[in-house]
């Protein structure tokens, strides 16, 4: 989790490719409140001319802080138990 | 949060001082007034580390405010005949076309109509999800049945469908036939229904083909109903035609026998090259296009023995519908601008500002068109351009497996998901699958901005014009359709061409010209990654428009159907230039290789860099390694990749000045130059990927300098300017404008 943007160890870049390979619906993305300065979570609806879901209370000052809390979420999802870091 | 409101585009893309271009604006509610002024572009890069955005007023009458309005834009693709003596006297009534349906559960979608709603009369032949066909007859007094079949219609499936009404009877038959052949079918079917009313089917309105209409709009029926999928043969006979006759009527001729009674019967084959719609019988009810559908696609008798629809045009007899395509979104101009005749030639956009919106419809002002007013022009891509414009890549995919980062999604991206009608890019797929292979830049594009977000064509060229602007450079602004229209004689007047960063989209005019240069003494600077690589056309009576087909091969998000590999337009052979016989290595040295979107990484100077004909590139650098550093990923190397390669044709003199190296595995061995699936196909393993810088001279004098990376741009800014991707640059500039001959 030092490095969010990589380049990542093969075994986690394996890890992180399946989970960045869903379907379009429900995928997480960032949508921009500052330009470069502050992102929101959304969850892409999949449907053309059909707006994101915004996810409130996910506010972001740094795109690195964004990739760690949705590989969280994403852990989360994946295995049923939340991820645990020392 | 931002929210974008306001957008607009302009008729043209280039024009001299002197010419005009106007440009339409459309507001969303809570816009009422916007200014617009009109600038020169220095620079568009807004992220904290970059140079940010500048401008320079253009003192002109368009300088002022306006009214904020919206403007509709009819999308969707149709055919228009006019009425006319072809559909007097219509009583009895026979309609027949063979149809290829691709959304046909999406909604009910019209395949021929000529209906005038108010007075209730007419007919109209539709696809009901549920249903299947049904014919609407008008009664003549306002009332309107309709008759189904019953039978639901399977997708991608091509059906012989057609209906007639017998007025002396009352009988309507109803009729869809699968042309395969399978078991357990239940989509084809008959059905037969007595009329309890007289019906009129004769009325006033316009045919329409894939599309009915209930008002008219910009001087044309405003489609509704509009059929996604091909249509091939449609017929109107004026008589009750028995199957036999109906059958007779799916060849590319009207049987001598039937030609009394058919009011119309189209042969999409003919003229594919333009808008026209031919009606081979003898009335000859022609009809015009609307919204570019496809053509020059297979028809339900395609054979598969001919892959090139100019050779066996009565296979290619459909048209390929899209309740989605558009050609002008034919708004109204908010204001007009005649270029000042001392203008000088450069990036110019409408700024567009109200309150915390803004929008720049950029284009350009050419030199005067006798003439050059630099040693340099700057060669703008807009074929590129279109082809970009408008990618919905991000909104509806995220594009993360492409760069190994959440998607950052911004105002520009929610606005265009907001106006599907504004249409697609040429990455993007119709609402039906079907690859986008035309585009257009009469509509706003909304990431074809020298401020977007994405880096990526306009505003990663804008790191380059900064860079042209900071070194106080006399350099003119060209376009690729202004080399497309002028050929060579437009580049021939510059000492030194230097390109953007990702040409990636050229007509065969436009490569001839930049060859012709390159061989005729000319100095060219590709200044980017991935260009000269598919092939494009454009048709002179269709301004705005352009063509590209994805064929065999390629790094492309859709593929193009066996046996559509040449282009309406033109009749060429799409797809890679390579396969047409023309490599960018054997035009500019290198090719594209390789791409990835995670980090860009940096170049190694190679043996070749020490070769005295290499000397001037090098002058005052003493590094090895050679941009490190950029805007884009952090390096001159990245993005997408050019390599040298003397198979693919790199000129056997040419040398290879830099490499670069360390890549990512995020960076991919371009699909065409894989063979076996190999393990070794990511940046860490494959030696293949990587980029290569080119030197090579050409014949009387000439040079080509090559940076074999979309990146390179990006890293000119760094240190303010002063860095070795920057002296590198400059060094080649200087030379290259030095009239002295290379040897």
């Amino acid at each position: 989790m030092g490095n969010p943007m990589g380049p990542h160890s093969a075994a986690l870049q394996r890890i992180v490719t399946r989970m960045r390979d869903t379907e379009a619906a429900g995928r997480y993305v960032l949508v921009t409140r500052v330009p470069y300065q502050e992102w929101g979570l959304a969850q892409l609806s999949g449907q053309r001319g059909v707006d994101l879901t915004l996810l409130e209370d996910q506010v972001f000052t740094s795109l690195e802080d964004a990739e760690r809390a949705v590989f969280k979420m994403r852990w989360e999802s994946i295995t049923g138990t939340p991820l645990v870091l020392d | 949060m931002l929210e974008k409101k306001i957008a607009g585009y302009s008729d043209e893309i280039s024009v001299a001082p002197g010419e005009r271009i106007r440009f339409m604006v459309s507001c969303e509610p809570g816009v009422d007034r916007y200014r617009a002024d009109i600038v020169r572009l220095i620079s568009g890069d807004r992220q904290p580390e970059g140079p940010g955005y500048r401008d320079e007023l253009l003192p002109t009458s368009v300088s002022g405010e306006y009214p904020g309005r919206s403007q509709e834009t009819y999308c969707g693709s149709y055919a228009v005949v006019p009425d006319g003596p072809a559909f007097d006297a219509l009583s009895d009534l026979s309609l027949q076309a063979v149809i290829f349906p691709t959304l046909p559960a999406l909604r009910r979608a019209s395949v021929i109509s000529k209906m005038d709603i108010d007075a209730g009369c007419g007919f109209a032949l539709w696809t009901d999800p549920d249903n299947g066909l049904v014919l609407q007859l008008g009664d003549g007094q306002g009332g309107l049945a309709e008759f189904a079949l019953g039978q639901p219609l399977v997708a991608r499936e091509w059906y012989l469908v057609s209906a007639t009404y017998d007025s002396s009877s009352g009988e309507v038959r109803l009729r869809q036939q699968l042309l395969d052949s399978y078991a357990r079918d239940t989509s084809s079917g008959e059905a037969r229904h007595d009329s309890e009313r007289s019906a009129v089917v004769g009325c006033n309105a316009p045919l329409l083909i894939a599309a009915a209409s209930r008002e008219e709009a910009r001087g044309k029926p405003v489609g509704e109903m509009i059929f996604n999928g091909r249509i091939e043969r449609p017929v109107v006979a004026s008589r009750v035609l028995e199957r036999s006759e109906m059958e007779s009527l799916r060849s590319d001729a009207v049987p001598r026998g039937l030609r009394t009674d058919i009011c119309a019967a189209w042969d999409f084959s003919r003229a594919m090259e333009t808008d026209d719609i031919i009606d081979i019988s003898p009335n000859r009810a022609h009809g015009r296009l609307i919204n570019l559908p496809i053509r020059a696609v297979r028809g339900s008798n395609w054979t598969g023995a001919e892959l090139d629809f100019n050779h066996a045009p009565e296979q290619y007899a459909a048209i390929h519908f899209l309740d989605d395509s558009l050609y002008d979104c034919e708004w109204d101009a908010d204001f007009e601008l005649e270029v000042p005749a001392d203008t000088p030639s450069g990036l110019y956009a409408a700024r567009l500002t109200a309150g915390d919106q803004e929008d720049h419809v950029t284009f350009v002002v050419r030199p005067p068109r006798d003439r050059a007013t630099a040693s340099l022009a700057l060669l703008i891509p807009t074929a590129s351009y279109m082809a970009y414009g408008n990618s919905r890549g991000g909104i509806e995919f995220g594009n993360e497996l492409l760069s190994n980062h959440l998607a950052v999604i911004g105002p520009e991206e929610r606005y265009l998901n907001r106006h599907p009608e504004y249409g697609n890019s040429m990455y993007d797929n119709h609402n039906d699958g079907t690859g986008v292979c035309y585009s257009s830049r009469l509509r706003p594009l909304i990431n074809i901005r020298p401020t977007h977000h994405w880096l990526w064509q306009l505003s990663a060229d804008m790191h380059l014009v900064e860079w042209l602007e900071a070194q106080g450079i006399a350099f003119d602004v060209i376009t690729d359709e202004d080399m497309h229209q002028d050929g060579v004689s437009l580049l021939e007047r510059y000492s030194c061409v230097m390109t953007c960063s990702h040409p990636e989209y050229y007509s065969t005019n436009m490569w001839d010209a930049v060859h012709a240069f390159t061989q005729r003494g000319g100095r060219l600077m590709y200044m980017g990654g991935n260009g000269f690589y598919w092939r494009v056309a454009y048709r002179d009576d269709k301004p705005g428009a352009m063509e590209m087909r994805r064929t065999e091969d390629g790094s492309r998000s859709w593929a193009s159907e066996p046996g559509e590999y040449f282009m309406a337009f033109t009749g060429e052979y799409g797809g890679l230039w390579w396969r047409a016989g023309r490599t960018p290595q054997s035009l500019v040295g290198n090719g594209f290789i390789a791409q990835g979107f995670d980090h860009s990484s940096y170049f190694r100077r190679t043996a070749d860099s020490h070769d005295p004909r290499a000397k001037f590139i090098f002058d005052g650098i003493d590094d090895e390694i050679i941009g490190d550093f950029g805007l884009i990923g952090g390096g001159a190397a990245g993005l997408e990749l050019d390599s040298a390669s003397r198979g693919y044709g790199t000129p056997p003199h040419a040398l290879t000045v830099a490499t670069s190296e360390q890549h990512t595995d995020c960076y991919i061995r371009v699909n065409e130059d894989i063979g076996h699936m190999l393990l070794s196909i990511g940046g860490q393993d494959d030696p293949q990927v990587h980029a290569d810088v080119v030197f090579f001279e050409t014949p009387r004098g000439g040079a080509v300098f090559s940076t074999g990376s979309i990146g390179w741009s990006s890293a000119l800014f760094h240190n303010d300017h002063d860095n070795n991707v920057s002296r590198m640059t400059r060094n080649v500039l200087d030379r290259f404008l030095d009239p002295a001959p290379f040897e």
